[in-house]
This record gives C-alpha cells, structure tokens and sequence, in this order.
C-alpha cells in the first residue's frame, strides 16, 4: 500500500514558519521531517513520521505555488488564489527576502549576471548556504536590481513600495544593488574582515551624499541614487591641492596636531604619519572619476588609511579625534577654496572609516 | 416574458503573457449569452487591460437567464493567426433573480481555463432587469429561492413545509461523444463544463416549478448531484424540501442574533427560528402558540401548563401579536380544519396526550392527504416540528446501466438541451423510476416504523463500470402537522392534541410504534426524563441533534469501516454479487457502530452517515455519525466478550484481559466524554421479544440478518449487557479493531453533525479544509481482514494527521467531519485497488481552556447534567426525583427556561467581546500599500458562522470545474495537481461569493471529486462540484454586548429578544 496523492487544502492558508524556514533554507521534504523531527514537533502528539511528513510536503507545494506570487509582492495582497491575512503576508514577504550575510557579502559588488549565476554551487561550497536558498537570494537581488533600474525616484523608496518590504530590508537591497551597480571590489583578501552590514552602511552613506538624487533635489531622474554624481567627483580633483601644495599640507599637518596633541596616546604616530593619510584620502578623492578606480574604493580606504593606523594601534577613538580634526582644520587653512566639496567628501569617508575601522 | 440581462466588462489584471516577444497580452472579450455574443475592443499591449466597455444588453426568455450561464471569454488577439483563448469565466444569473437575493454581481473573478487553472482575473459588472411574469403556464420558476443549509435559514421564518421535491435530468456525457476523438481536451472540458450549468440550470428552474406549484416559495436543503455513468450518459439530479419561508423583517434581526447562540442552548432555539410576521416588528416567536390564547382566549387548565407544547416561550416577553398577517393566517384555519376534523381547533382538553397509535393513525391521515412523498430533507428542524423519532431508515439498490437509446449522436447543436420528453422519453423516466421505486420502499420503511415521515433525507449513488449502486437513507419520524398545512402553524388550538404532555427535550426520543407490535426486537424502558412514556435503548438517526435534546456529556465522532473483497464480474452476474453483498456489509457496519457506541458508554448516533462504494473487485463501507448520550435514555450496558467454547484455562484468561480491556476503554472513555448519568432505579419494561437481541433501530430493506447472533446466557453484568463473540478468528480481529481506535488528541473534539453536543463555547476563529488521498494497494490477494486493516488505519491516519496540523488551533472542534470514499475506475488488468478520501471538514477553533469551564458553568445546570460541583441544587435535570408532580415540574420547566434565555444572553454578550475583540484583529484591512484589499470570504459546512449574524442570504453557488493536464509532472504531480486545483476552486467560489456582495459560503460542500490520471502519459483530469449559500454576516459588535452580571428580568428579556 503506498500513497498515490496526499493533498490538504485550507480555506485560509495556514502556514507553519519553521516549515517555511526550512523550506526558504533549501532544505529537501526528507532532510525538513528530519529537521522538524529533532526539533521535537511530534512530542505530545500521537502522530508519525508519515504524518510529519504529509504535512511537510503539503506546506512546500503551498510555498511553491506562493512563490509565483512572491517574486512581484504587490501581486500576493490583491490576488484570489490563496486567502492569506495580511500579518501572515508580510511574513510571508520579508522572509522570502530576507538574505544570509554569509552569502550576499560573496555576491556583494559582482555582476548579477549569468555568469555569477553559474558559480553559486562554489558560493555555496564555501558558504554552506544550500544551492536552492542560494539561487533564491541571488535572483531576489536581481529582480530588485532590475526593477529599480527602471524606476525613477528615490532608491529606498522604490524598493520599498514594489516589494513591500521593511525599511531595514529595502534599505539592505539598496546597498545591494548600489553595490551591484557601481561594482564595488569587496572579495579582495584585504576586505574579507568586513561584514555586510558595513558595507551596506557605507552605501547608505554615498548614497545619500554622492549620488545626483542626494542634492535634495528630486527631478526624478533615472538612476539618480545608483549614479555617484559626475560633477562632484570632478569637483573632487580639486582637493588635491591639499597634498600637492606644500604649504597647505604643512599648515593642515600643524593644526591637526596642535588640535590633537596630548589627547591621544598616538600622538605621535599620528604626527608622523600625517602627511601619508592625508595623501592617501586626498589621491582617493582625486581618483573618483575614474570608473576603475570608483571599483577599489574600499579596498583604497583599507589600503591607505585603515591598515597604517591599525599598525599604529590607533583606538577607535584615535580615529574619531584624528578624523574631526583632519577635516574640520582645513576650513581654517586660508587658501583652501573647496570647504563644500571637502565636507561632502569627507563627511562619508570619516563615517566609513569609522564604520570600517575594526578587527 | 423577457428579461434584460446587462454585462459590463471593466478590467483584467495579471494576465498572462501571451505574446512572447513583446512580454505581453493584446486582450478583448467576448461575452455570450445564449446565442447572442458581444466584443469588447481590443486593449493593446497590457497584462491589465482597462477595456470599460458599454453596457451589454441581452434580451432574453426568463427560462433562459434561469437555464444558461453568462459567459465571459477573454482572448488574446492575434493579426495574423487565430485568436487565442486566455480563459473563461462562466457566472450563474441565478441569484439575481430572486429580488430577496443579490441585487447585482461586481467584482473581480478568476478568468479560468481547463488546460492552465487560473489565469488573471476579470472585474464585470453583471444586472438583471426582470419583467413580472404572470402567466400561469410559464416555464420558468424566477424568484424561487434555494438554499443547501438542511435548516430553516436564519434570517427567515417557515410558514408552511410541503414537502419532498426532486428532478432530474439527463444527457449525453460530451466526453462520450463522437466529436470528443477530433476535438482539442480543451474544448471537450468546456462543453462538458457548461452543459452541466445548463443542466443545473434547468434542473433547478424544474423543481422551482414544482414549487410554486405547491404553492411554495423556496427549496431547502437543497442537494444536487451529478451520476457520471460514462458511456451512457450524464444524470443530473437534485432533491429538497420545498418551503413557503417569509423573510424577517430587519426590525427583527436582533432575534436571530440569540438565534445564533441557540443550538447551545436548547431552551432558547424557539427564538431563533421563531419569527415574526414579516411585516411587523413584534418580537413574539409564532411558534409559541400560547400568548395568543392567554390573550384571545379564556385560560383553560391546560393553557396554564405552558410547557406541553414543545416550542418553550419566555414567559418574561410581553405579548405583542398584533399582527394582521399572521391574523390573516389565522384566518386560513377552518378552511383546512373542515378537511380534516382531527386537526380542527376543538378543546384541547379531552386528554393531556394521546396514546401513540391514535396519533399515529391521526397523523398520517393529515399527512398523506398532502404529500405524496412525506420526505424530508432538512436536519435541523425548528422547535415541535419532531414530535417522535423512530429509527434510520435505508434503502440501496443495485442497477444495471445500460445505454437504452441511442439518439442524436454526435449533435452538437451547441449543447442545447434536449427535450428529452419528445426525443428520448426513456432515460429519464427510467431514472425516475429507479428513485421512485427507493422512495416508495423508505415510505414503506418508516411506516413499519410506525413513523408517517422521513426526515434527514439523503441519495447518493456510487458508479463501477456499468453497475451502480443507488442507496437512500433517512430517519423515520413523526412530525407535527402543523408545519404542512396551511394555517395551522398559528392556531394554537388544533395541535394540543399531538403533543406528549411530555417535555420537549425527550419528547422526540419516545417511540412512535407500537410497543405491542414492534417492527424490530427492541428493549423498551420509560423515559428516563419523563417516566411516562417508552424509549427504545438505542437510537440511530441521520439528523442533527435537535436543540432541545438533553444531553449528558459530550459527543464525538464514531466511524465503521469495513471492506469486502469481491469477484470481478460483468453485468447481471456482477449486480448480483454486488446485491449480495450489501445486507452483509450493512449488518457489519451496523455491529461496528453499535460496539463502538457502547465502547463510547452513549446511546445515540446523529448524523449517520453510511457511504458504500463499489470497485471492481472491492466493495467499501464507511459509516459516521455523532455519538452521544441522551440523558433521556437509558445507560448503555457494557460489552461482554464470551468465549464459545471455554475449555481451557488460556483461552479463559484471554478472555478476561480481553474483557478487562473493554472494561478500562470504557471508564477511560466515560471520563474523557464527561458522561456521568445520574443513577437512578432501573425499572426496564419487558419487552414482548426477549432482549439480548441487537436492538437494532437501523431498519433495512434487506432483512434477513436481523437476528444472527446466538444467544447466550450471560450470568454476570447488566441484563442489557453487549456480547461479543470470539469464535473465530474474525471475532477476535474484530475486538481488535474495536479497541484500535486511537483516542482523540487532548484538546480536540470532533463529529460530524453541525453543532458538537456538549460544547457550547465557540469562537469565529473557523477553518475549512479539504483533505483528499488516494492509495494504491499493492497486493491482490488481500483478505477481508487484510483490507479491514489497511481501510481503518488510512482513516485513522487521516484523522491523525488533521489533529496534527490543527495542533496549534487546540481547544478546537472540527465540526461537520464528513469522509467520502471511492474506489475509482482502474485501467486495464490491475491488482491494485484505490481508496480514495476526501473531506470537506471544518473546524473551530475554541477558545481556552478556562473560557470553556466558565461557559459550561454558565449553561450547565439547564442543558447537561453534569458532574460539576458547581451543579445547583434547583437544577431540575438532574433532580428526577421532583417529576412525581408534574405541574411542579412544569413550572420547573418554566422557570429554567427563563433562567437559560437570560443565561442565554449574558453567554452571548461574554462572547460577543471576545469577538470583538478577536474581530479587531481579523477585519484590518489589507495594510499593502497597492492594490484594492481582497474581501475575505469565509467557507464553512455549517449552516451559520458562531459568533455571527447571517443577514442575508444571497443565493445558491453551485459550481462545477473540471481541470487537465498533460504535464502531470512538471505541475508537481498528482498532488500538485490536484493541490493547485482545489486553491483554485476555493479562490473561484470565494471570488463569486464576493461577487455577488457576501462575506461567507455556508452550507458548503465539495459533492463530487473525480480524479482520474494516466501517469505514462503524464496526463490527470479532474472534476469537482462544490455547492453552498452565499451569504452575508455581521459580527455581534460590542453596543449590542449587555455586561455579563445582569440578573433582573427586564434585562433578560431584552437579552433574550436581541440588543439593539
């Protein structure tokens, strides 16, 4: 005797979380009763691992048949086919979107082309993210990309509203396809250290600074939060002047340290090594207009800045002091004639740092 | 005369891409009727065409718009090739018909097709401009109304029943035809699909004939099924109950808001369907017939002992029948006195009651003056309607399908029907005669009974091949006429004389035969509620449990399965075998149900059901009913297990911890269903035949197994003690099986009737579910036993896992638990049999564990005898000692029907904030930001929706769709398949509830369920027919909550009458 076909269907669709964990993880009917069985579902009830798993196979081909209607939210609130309350639907959203750290910090900056595609069973290999959930979070990424490339208006925004998802999470897949867009090089050795959450800070941040739609100014352009504005990174060249003049360097290197002396006990690291950090931020900045260059921007930042200062076992809050101060100093050199840019410019570049300047 | 039929078509969404190169949909519709078919233009290029096309105009015969469907294509269109269908939606005009229904249909639909499911969706906006048709000699039966709900619907009140209607139509089966080899799965799916609307159509449009020439107005309980006999064609048939019903007046809607609450409380049902005149706004229940006399009448002794008639009143009401209708109704009286003297308003003073025969023979005289089938299909019944009853009465029949005629094949004139009583007289009058014949042998049946009627009526059919085996069922009873005949349902007097003076919550359990001359061995004792009249020990019925019924403890599901092996044959030789068979598959079932009733410690079965199904080399039989204890019945005796031949010291020990186990089961079970029965002296009167016979009250039309079991002298245990007997190895299987039954989960409770007996608290929190499986049995050589086996664990393993998913949902009843089994058709020389379950079910979710202590508290001293602590020393239940005095009890009687009316509305203001409460959290609307929210539709087999109110009735759904696939696999296999098809005709029914302006389907049930697949080809096909009312409920808000610590009579009364 075996069973042929098993269904069970609800008026209103009754879903179990931990069984849609499982399944959004990419688990197998098999390896989910097994999961479910461990976890101790059956205690207290007189069932068995047959029912177990009639009922784990019934809640997989509803999320299945869900899944359609996943991939375009909007879809899930006004279509017939399944009766499903609305705090059940919003579950139902943001943890089919939802993604593992793990993996987006592998995907995160590459291509979301077919290629990147193809290596997700190494991704997975590495990650030990199941290749299904895998394939589920990468082309979540790419549905978002390719809806909001299309969309004029704020990122966030845009994100939020075709896939209803929270702000946290909308303002995640704004990172990612920020990221995604301007091919960001986050794989590097060098980077391995930094979580996504820093990244996705630090997008926050040249997003809402760099971009054409940071201005304020909504004129609903196409891409204007992808975009870092054109005009601003040439404005950028014009920093240069901060290293390339002697006199300005030296008069920026002395108020720093005036500033800075006797408050921290790097002091002195921090006065020999002026002259090399202020080099390497101001070169970054000048270097923006190319494309190319845009990619090693984090890589930069750890290169030239964060790396010597962690060799100098600057504190986090060394950084702080030596980063207000670098900036706020130069307002006071008189020939300097860039204070907007070099506001704008150093505002995002001392809250990465911050953000990034850890072990 | 005509009416105009306008359709407007306003948008599509979510369409599917039909032009792959530019991702999109160039989409139009057309919309038909009949013959004439509309176009809306072409909407270029959109998944969601906005087309707001004018207003579509048909005129048409009424006959038409109550036959034909509307229905609505959309189409891709394509310059160069053919147009493609995208898919279809085909909306019933029905409902609009009927000016007390829905007014207009508007919403968006699923646009379904046959080959893909469900494939966007279409917002139409459908009216129905209808010209009163006066001629006598129509053919059409607008404005009759029907419902499925086997009760009298809750917002209207019942003037008259009159009785059995049924019809039934035939026609080729389009899969059949000729045509069916050159023409596309597609388009053979869709004929079929809207032959069978035809069919219903017309089917319905006949009994709504039939009707109005009763004299009626609407159909309740109405059941249609469909007979798939293959080859020789497709039956349509329906039965119910046809009703003059007026509507109550919203003035008076309060009343059903206690109505809804009533089924818990016995005492108070007679509000619920009790109603008033349509016009006025007089909160008397007519049923009550007692303020009219106290008020036109001088008080005669008997008026003074209010509780000898069944419908209990609230003596706390003021008496405003005024009204002029229900005086005009009054008026109809002598009229119909004159033509039967026994019902004329003489005194009703010569006796307080009459003795059974008298009124037996009084009673059928009224009757079969009126009803030519004194059959009923209702199971819910408003209060005094059952005077008594006798027992289930069955009948099957196995027939020989045979192609009688052979006309127009291949006539594909667009499906019109036929008129099969010029063209081919034969078929339909020999399916006529088929049922006649079934009907006319129930009749019989219950006669024997000594019953006049049969309520609880049901057919079904189950078709092998060419063999089909017709089967009936129902439950003799004895119905007070007053509800047949004109008139007299307002006039008090005339029916005193066919009450018991016995109080109604036993009433209906007294037996209407002779005891003298019983049509079966029977144990008769006096009543245990009354003392004054006889109750057989144990009573089977295929209703539901009346309201007024008393019970101790709580019910629970009891199932018999039972499968019997059988020779495959051909024709005559394999009717025969079937024929057979069945006596013997009814007598096991029978047995089953009886040891597991007494297992239980109970002594009735509601809601039988008993489903046979025959395969080609199996025949399966599945019975479920309701078990419970009716406290007006005697207690159950034990089962005692003796041995035939005891010999031996082993056998003898076997036997006792055999016995010792029954013994624990029934303690265990005693506990688990709260059934404690007062103790009290037994005095059991002799029946003329000796007892420890099978007091069977199932009568069956084959009666040659009526007394098989041997007779053994039982020296130890009660005198009406249940033997078992192991003499062989089956006896022993069978013990086996009996004590196999896994118990129930904690937390849960289940039956199959409406209401679960015992349990009075629930919640809105409800959900329905369907839960279909299909085995395959892998060997041929299976025995009886072998089968038996197998069939009870793929139930109990059903059942297991429902307990398990609702795991979360405990305290939770599942209500209406309703199993179907098929053994479907098998494809060449097969050794394997298929079982195929599907379960419409239903559940409540209850409310904690604590609430339902408090409520039980709260209803407990009037309705269950129970064991609680808190039980009141007045509760005069369970103190029988005080029945020596009858007036005494009377005004017992009285005065606890008052304290459970206000009981009664203090119990539902306590709920009515829970629920609003729980109502908060339900009805946000959809918080997405896009997209209109979609109306949630509830779906329930029940007749009501706890918690709520039932404000209008919108008309009949009735749906039937049929779904193929040739990529069985790649769609997840069968179980995908038939998963996405049944959230598909959920979402369909729900779409056209909401359609039609509703909020919830009652009375819903999935009829049909045919799956067929061919996994080599990677095909499947099925066919579902799902039915139900649409209607329209209100929560109880909190205004009309009364804080729950009111004691003084004012506000129990206003409690009871309804907050406004």
């Amino acid at each position: 005797m075996s069973v042929e076909l098993d269904v069970f269907v609800v008026n209103t669709t009754i879903m179990d979380e931990e069984v849609y964990q499982l399944w959004l993880d990419g688990y197998t009917v098999n390896d989910a009763v097994k999961v479910r069985m461990e976890g101790g579902v059956l205690e207290g009830c007189e069932a068995s691992a047959e029912v177990l798993h009639s009922d784990t196979m019934d809640q997989y081909r509803t999320f299945q048949m869900c899944e359609r209607l996943l991939h375009s939210p909007v879809k899930l609130a006004n279509q017939l086919l399944f009766q499903i309350p609305p705090h059940r639907q919003v579950m139902l959203i943001e943890r089919y979107y939802a993604f593992d750290s793990v993996f987006v910090r592998e995907v995160l900056g590459k291509k979301l082309s077919k290629g990147t595609k193809k290596d997700l069973d190494d991704v997975s290999a590495k990650t030990g993210v199941t290749l299904k959930s895998c394939r589920r979070q990468f082309d979540n990424f790419k549905r978002v990309f390719k809806v909001v490339e299309e969309l004029k208006g704020p990122l966030v925004e845009n994100i939020r509203q075709h896939f209803l998802l929270s702000d946290k999470l909308a303002r995640d897949y704004a990172a990612i396809v920020f990221f995604a867009n301007n091919r960001f090089e986050t794989g590097k050795k060098k980077l391995h250290y930094l979580t996504f959450q820093d990244f996705a800070f630090c997008a926050g941040q040249l997003i809402s600074n760099w971009t054409v739609g940071a201005l304020g100014d909504y004129n609903m352009v196409e891409d204007m939060d992808v975009d870092l504005e054109k005009e601003f990174l040439q404005d950028l060249k014009e920093l240069k002047i901060l290293i390339t003049d002697r006199d300005l360097l030296d008069q920026h290197k002395s108020l720093v340290c005036t500033a800075l002396r006797g408050k921290t006990k790097a002091f002195n690291e921090m006065e020999a090594n002026f002259k090399n950090l202020s080099r390497g931020l101001v070169n970054i900045a000048a270097k923006l207009t190319n494309t190319k260059e845009v990619r090693d921007f984090f890589i930069d930042l750890v290169e030239k800045f964060i790396e010597p200062c962690r060799s100098d076992k600057w504190t986090a809050g060394d950084m702080r002091l030596y980063l207000t101060h670098y900036t706020n100093s130069a307002h006071v050199l008189d020939t300097f004639k860039h204070q907007v840019v070099w506001d704008r410019y150093m505002g995002v570049i001392k809250s990465c740092i911050l953000k990034m300047y850890h072990d | 005369m005509p009416g105009k039929l306008k359709a407007k078509i306003v948008a599509g969404r979510h369409l599917p891409v039909m032009d792959r190169a530019s991702d999109l949909t160039d989409a139009f519709v057309e919309v038909k009727f009949g013959n004439t078919t509309f176009k809306t233009d072409v909407f270029p290029k959109s998944l969601n065409p906005q087309w707001n096309s004018e207003w579509f105009k048909f005129e048409v015969d009424d006959e038409d718009l109550q036959d034909e469907p509307l229905q609505i294509t959309v189409l891709d269109h394509d310059t160069y090739s053919a147009n493609d269908a995208i898919g279809k939606v085909y909306i019933d005009i029905d409902p609009l018909l009927s000016c007390e229904a829905a007014t207009v249909i508007s919403g968006w639909l699923p646009i379904y097709d046959t080959i893909h499911g469900i494939r966007g969706e279409i917002n139409v906006l459908v009216k129905v401009d209808l010209f009163n048709d006066l001629n006598r000699f129509r053919q059409s039966s607008c404005g009759v109304k029907f419902f499925c709900t086997t009760s009298i619907p809750r917002c209207y009140r019942v003037a008259l029943v009159h009785g059995f209607v049924e019809e039934l139509v035939v026609n080729e089966d389009p899969e059949y035809q000729w045509i069916d080899r050159i023409r596309t799965p597609r388009a053979s799916n869709e004929a079929r699909q809207r032959l069978i609307s035809l069919m219903s159509g017309e089917l319905q449009r006949k009994i709504g004939l039939k009707v109005l020439e009763m004299g009626g107005n609407a159909v309740v309980g109405y059941l249609q099924c469909f007979d798939l006999e293959g080859e020789s064609g497709l039956v349509v048939r329906a039965i119910g109950t046809a009703c003059t019903l007026d509507k109550l007046s919203p003035g008076t809607a309060p009343n059903t808001t206690t109505h809804t609450n009533t089924h818990t409380l016995p005492n108070t049902a007679p509000t619920s369907n009790a109603c008033n005149s349509p016009s006025k706004d007089s909160k008397e229940p007519v049923f009550s017939e007692d303020p009219p006399h106290s008020l036109s009448g001088p008080p005669t002794p008997l008026r003074t002992l209010p509780s000898s008639s069944p419908p209990p009143f609230s003596p706390s009401k003021p008496c405003s029948r005024q009204s002029s209708s229900s005086d005009t109704d009054l008026s109809l009286t002598p009229r119909i006195g004159k033509t039967s003297p026994a019902s004329s308003p003489s005194p009703p003073l010569s006796a307080p009651f009459l003795i059974p025969t008298q009124k037996l023979t009084v009673l059928f005289i009224l009757l079969s003056q009126f009803i030519e089938f004194p059959i009923f299909t209702l199971t819910c019944f408003p209060p005094g309607f059952l005077v008594h009853v006798g027992g289930v009465v069955s009948t099957r029949s196995v027939k020989l399908l045979d192609r009688i005629h052979n006309p127009v094949l291949g006539n594909t004139r667009s499906y019109k029907l036929l008129d099969w009583n010029s063209v081919a007289a034969d078929e339909p009058e020999t399916r006529d005669a088929w049922w006649e014949e079934i009907r006319q042998e129930i009749k019989s049946h219950a006669k024997a009974l000594g019953c006049h009627a049969v309520v609880g009526y049901s057919e079904s059919t189950s078709i092998c091949e060419e063999v089909c085996i017709l089967s009936a069922s129902g439950t003799a009873a004895m119905l007070n006429p007053r509800f047949m005949r004109e008139g007299c349902l307002d006039t008090g007097g005339s029916d005193h004389r066919f009450e018991d003076a016995s109080p109604p919550s036993c009433g209906f359990v007294h037996i209407p035969y002779d005891e003298f001359n019983m049509p079966f061995p029977a144990q008769l004792t006096y009543c245990y509620h009354c003392r004054r009249q006889k109750v057989p020990d144990v009573l089977f019925t295929t209703i539901d449990l009346p309201a007024e019924a008393e019970v101790t403890g709580k019910g629970c599901l009891i199932q018999a399965r039972l499968c019997r092996t059988k020779k495959k044959a051909q024709g005559e030789v394999n009717a025969t075998s079937i024929s057979n068979l069945l006596p013997f598959m009814e007598y096991e079932l029978h047995t089953q149900l009886m040891n597991k009733l007494k297992l239980r410690s109970m002594n009735a079965l509601f809601g039988l059901r008993i489903q046979i199904s025959v395969g080609e080399n199996m025949l399966l039989g599945l019975a479920s009913a309701t078990g419970v204890y009716l406290s007006a019945l005697p207690a159950p005796g034990g089962i005692q297990i003796a041995g035939k031949t005891p010999s031996d010291l082993s056998y003898d020990q076997h036997i006792s911890t055999m016995q010792k186990r029954i013994d624990d089961t029934i303690a265990k079970n005693k506990e688990l269903y709260n059934i404690h029965p007062p103790e009290c002296i037994e005095e059991v009167v002799g029946s003329p035949i000796p007892d420890r016979q099978r007091s069977s009250r199932l009568f069956r039309s084959t009666s040659e197994s009526s007394d098989e079991l041997s007779e053994l002298d039982l020296s130890h245990g009660k005198k009406d003690a249940f033997v078992l007997e192991i003499d062989d190895t089956d006896a022993v299987e069978d013990i086996q099986s009996l004590l196999t039954d896994a118990p129930i989960p904690a937390g849960f409770y289940s039956c199959n009737t409406e209401v679960m007996p015992g349990i009075h608290n629930w919640t809105s929190g409800l959900q329905m579910f369907t839960s279909v499986r299909v085995y395959r049995l892998s060997n041929a050589n299976l025995t009886n036993q072998g089968l038996n086996k197998i069939f009870t664990d793929l139930c109990e393993n059903l059942l297991k896992s429902l307990y398990f998913k609702l795991r979360s949902m405990i305290p939770c009843c599942l209500c209406h638990l309703n199993f179907t089994v098929a053994v479907p058709e098998e494809e060449l020389i097969q050794v394997r049999g298929h079982t195929y379950l599907s379960t419409p079910l239903l559940l409540w979710s209850g409310e904690n564990e604590e609430q339902l202590q408090f409520s039980m508290e709260l209803c407990g001293e009037s309705t269950i005898s129970n064991n609680q602590p808190t039980a009141k020393p007045s509760a005069p239940s369970v103190d029988y000692g005080s029945f020596a005095d009858r007036c005494s009890t009377w005004l017992e009687l009285l005065r606890l029907k008052a304290h459970t009316i206000r009981r009664g509305s203090v119990k539902t203001s306590r709920r009515t904030q829970l629920l609003a409460h729980s109502g908060i959290a339900n009805q946000q609307p959809v918080s997405l930001p896009c997209g209109a929210p979609v109306t949630v539709v509830k779906m329930t087999p029940l007749s009501f929706l706890p918690g709520t109110r039932i404000v209008k009735y919108l008309g009949i759904i009735n749906m039937f769709f049929i779904r193929e696939t040739t990529s069985l696999r790649e769609e997840g296999g069968v179980s995908g398949f038939l998963h996405s098809f049944i959230a598909e005709v959920f979402a369909m029914v729900r779409a056209h509830v909401a359609a039609l302006g509703g909020n919830a389907l009652v009375s819903y049930s999935m009829k049909e369920c045919v799956f067929m697949e061919n996994p080599n080809k990677n095909q499947a096909q099925c066919l579902i027919n799902v039915s139900g009312d649409a209607v329209i409920f209100i929560r109880e808000s909190d205004q009309e909550a009364i804080p729950p610590l009111l004691t003084s009579r004012q506000t129990s009364s206003t409690g009871a009458d309804g907050t406004t």
